[in-house]
């Protein structure tokens, strides 16, 4: 057994045991050339893959799960902040919908919709809007150590993506006091979930990538997400949209998933995407820009990821 | 030699852009997209190829800016490199810019785990470790602290620890030395003893030539992007001292001489080595001293005993003091550490000298040399941030040992010698020539492998 092979866990035998043995072997005069480990390339820091691929979940889980446990730790409430914030929004949307506008009047089961969809994009919006500043404020890091750039945004959205859960929880409760019924259908939030995860973290990347170089992503952001969020129909049913309009909208890859969701959560004879776009193609336009920023995604992370730490 | 190679840099290159104007806003390349971003380019590094092997403690000197900490991150994978390869043989623990990847978020157990996985261990192993590396930080009672509560000296020592207990194959340190107290310095000093005991490979990146001296058992010398020279570490103060003082001022961007009086800024000696690299101070009078009478000259075997009396021109806060002796051919024969005043004074650690203050030097030491001519430097520094001293090292005496010894040609020892003959053969006990002589532990050693 040499030491380069110790590096590597080896359950059978402790750290204290390694390291002696480690120094024994060494502390010989002439070390025979077997026990040189093999020359690997440094190439310097990359987007995706450096380091080994356990590494870099485990990296990760950590920095999200430490992150989810430092936003609600120390406060009196814990998790159930988590919670009561999108719960109180809802309360006074749906007042406001339901009240005021009347917009959410005609439309079977609103209040529920309307919690849905909160939670669902408010989880789009936080998780975005954190990953713009992300890799600067993780400076230290990312200047002084090695490892896949973009595990800092897609950790934040892990994070964020955490406190869904939580929020999910709530909102089935509620569904099921307002007296839905479950149905198969509801198993179709785990597609859901997926897909707005894809775009959140894809949206993510992009952001944090151009951050370091473009200080004024954040302010820009936060004038194209409240667009989506108005461009979306998350306040409002989709069918009140008018044809034109509605057909541009569903190129929006976040107005899919808001009406699935509808559909298979909620009302089963709510407009799926296909008949509010005027046919299969503009949902086939929502999954190719869904796909596109995936790609566009991985291109200008993985550009921009060699140098990040130099323009810190 | 045929040892094994650890790390193996070729030919790397790296550019940096640095804007003229910064552009960091989309908006002024929205409104102004044809105008060319003007760009300055700074050359970090112009192709530099070296090696370190197996077990070797490497050190890296060099101005600020000469490319050294660039090289370091650029072997730490931190930095990408313009053209060139890289290569290393095994795990490598990076220790830059004073610590390691912290978030400030965080406790001190979740950045152990953390940093500990970024350098290589599993996360399991990172948590077996923690206890030894909070131990070893000292940190005892406040390892469930966010590291943002924490002073900026338990950061460096938690950072040290965990590159430290992370054991890896190789550790490329960056400019450790140059903050925490006395205690954290003798740790690090004692790490990396143990570590050179045990073969491993070290990288380290300083300013402090006598730690070069000390430990390494080669260095390079980087010179503006260029390596100028590899090899022996006495050689390799040498260098670095020739190129910080031979380029005095006017082509060393960082050096502040407008209005500076030259004063002590000679530079007669022999090799060339000693001149200033900033005039804090100017030397007003030194002399040697012996039962209470100035000597100009030392007879063989009187003690050392050295006053050297400095004016000060700049204002310098908390001055750092130190003593070079250097034979007459310009060999570097003693180095004390660097010292402070007392911090006595009523405005406790920031002692700021304003010019026209006197400052006085004594050196006493048990005289060992040989008859011949020896030079006096004394050094006054200032840590300018975290990573940068500006020293001045000021020629201060010149003076003769004088005597008839039977010993030479640099030490004058008492020693015995004998030859014996014995008919039975027996082991003989190995003599090596080369071998330097330790006269007090890590602080000072002189040299005789230089001098040949």
């Amino acid at each position: 057994m040499n030491r380069y092979h110790i590096d590597y866990p080896d359950p059978s035998c402790a750290p204290e045991d390694r390291a002696d043995k480690s120094t024994a072997e060494r502390a010989g005069p002439d070390k025979t050339v077997a026990t040189t480990p093999s020359l690997r390339e440094v190439r310097g820091p990359t987007a995706f893959g450096s380091g080994g691929f356990s590494r870099a979940a485990e990296l990760l889980w950590m920095l999200a799960v430490y992150d989810f446990k430092k936003a609600y730790h120390g406060t009196v409430l814990g998790y159930v902040w988590s919670v009561m914030r999108p719960l109180l929004m809802f309360s006074v949307l749906v007042i406001v919908f339901t009240q005021v506008f009347r917009a959410g009047s005609g439309v079977p089961h609103y209040p529920v919709m309307l919690l849905l969809n909160i939670v669902l994009f408010n989880f789009f919006t936080e998780a975005t809007t954190m990953s713009v500043t992300s890799i600067v404020s993780q400076e230290s890091i990312v200047r002084k150590t090695e490892f896949p750039r973009a595990i800092i945004p897609v950790s934040v959205v892990l994070t964020t993506a955490f406190t869904l859960v939580f929020n999910m929880i709530v909102v089935l409760v509620f569904m099921l006091a307002w007296g839905l019924k479950p149905r198969l259908t509801w198993l179709g939030l785990i597609l859901i979930l997926l897909v707005l995860f894809w775009i959140t973290a894809c949206v993510s990347l992009i952001l944090a990538s151009l951050y370091p170089r473009f200080r004024d992503t954040a302010i820009i952001w936060s004038v194209i997400s409240t667009v989506l969020f108005y461009g979306t129909p998350v306040l409002y049913p989709a069918e009140i949209v008018p044809t034109p309009l509605a057909h541009f909208m569903q190129a929006n890859p976040l107005a899919p998933v808001i009406e699935m969701a509808r559909v298979w959560m909620i009302d089963p004879n709510a407009p799926t995407p296909v008949e509010l776009g005027g046919g299969a193609v503009s949902l086939m336009v929502s999954i190719g820009f869904t796909l596109l920023l995936g790609f566009v995604a991985v291109r200008v992370f993985t550009r921009e990821a060699p140098r990040i730490a130099e323009s810190l | 030699m045929n040892r094994p190679v650890a790390i193996q840099v070729e030919d790397v290159w790296k550019t940096f852009r640095v804007p003229e104007q910064r552009v960091d806003t989309l908006k002024e390349r929205v409104v102004r997209p044809f105008q060319r971003v003007s760009y300055r380019t700074f050359e970090a590094l112009k192709g530099v190829s070296f090696e370190v092997y197996d077990g070797e403690f490497f050190g890296i000197v060099g101005q600020n800016g000469s490319g050294k900490s660039t090289l370091l991150k650029i072997m730490a994978s931190i930095y990408k490199a313009d053209r060139g390869r890289v290569r290393v043989a095994g795990r490598v623990a990076p220790f830059i810019e004073l610590g390691v990847g912290f978030n400030p978020e965080f406790t001190a157990n979740e950045n152990i785990e953390i940093n500990g996985v970024l350098m290589g261990l599993t996360r399991r192993e990172a948590r077996a470790r923690a206890d030894r590396i909070i131990n070893f930080a000292e940190l005892g009672e406040f390892r469930d602290l966010k590291v943002k509560n924490y002073s900026s000296g338990m950061m460096v020592r938690l950072a040290f620890a965990i590159m430290v207990e992370a054991d890896a194959d190789i550790m490329l340190i960056d400019e450790v030395l140059a903050v925490g107290d006395a205690g954290f310095a003798q740790k690090c000093m004692d790490v990396f003893r143990a570590r050179k005991r045990a073969g491993r490979t070290v990288v380290l990146v300083t300013h402090d030539m006598m730690t070069v001296q000390a430990m390494c058992d080669r260095a390079l010398v980087l010179d503006r992007g260029e390596l100028v020279y590899i090899g022996d570490p006495d050689e390799a103060a040498r260098h670095y001292l020739r190129i910080n003082f031979q380029r005095e001022g006017s082509d060393a961007p960082e050096l502040s001489t407008d209005g500076a009086p030259p004063h002590g800024s000679s530079t007669e000696t022999a090799g060339g080595e000693i001149a200033v690299l900033r005039s804090h101070a100017s030397l007003v009078r030194a002399w040697l001293e012996r039962n209470g009478e100035v000597q100009r000259n030392l007879e063989l075997g009187d003690p050392i005993d050295a006053r050297v009396v400095l004016r000060i021109e700049t204002p310098i806060h908390d001055p750092m003091f130190g003593f070079q002796l250097f034979s007459d051919n310009g060999t570097l024969l003693l180095q004390t550490p660097r010292w402070r005043l007392p911090q006595d004074a009523p405005n406790q650690n920031s002692v700021t000298l304003t010019p026209g203050t006197h400052v006085t030097l004594a050196l006493r030491a048990p005289n060992v040399l040989a008859p011949g001519r020896y030079r006096l430097a004394a050094w006054i520094a200032e840590e300018l941030g975290r990573h940068e001293v500006a020293v001045q090292a000021i020629p201060a005496l010149s003076f003769v040992v004088f005597g008839i010894a039977p010993t030479g040609p640099l030490l004058h020892l008492d020693c015995s010698y004998s030859a014996t003959v014995d008919i039975t053969d027996t082991t003989p006990i190995p003599t090596d020539p080369r071998r330097s002589i330790e006269l007090s532990e890590g602080s000072a050693r002189i040299s005789e492998s230089t001098h040949e």
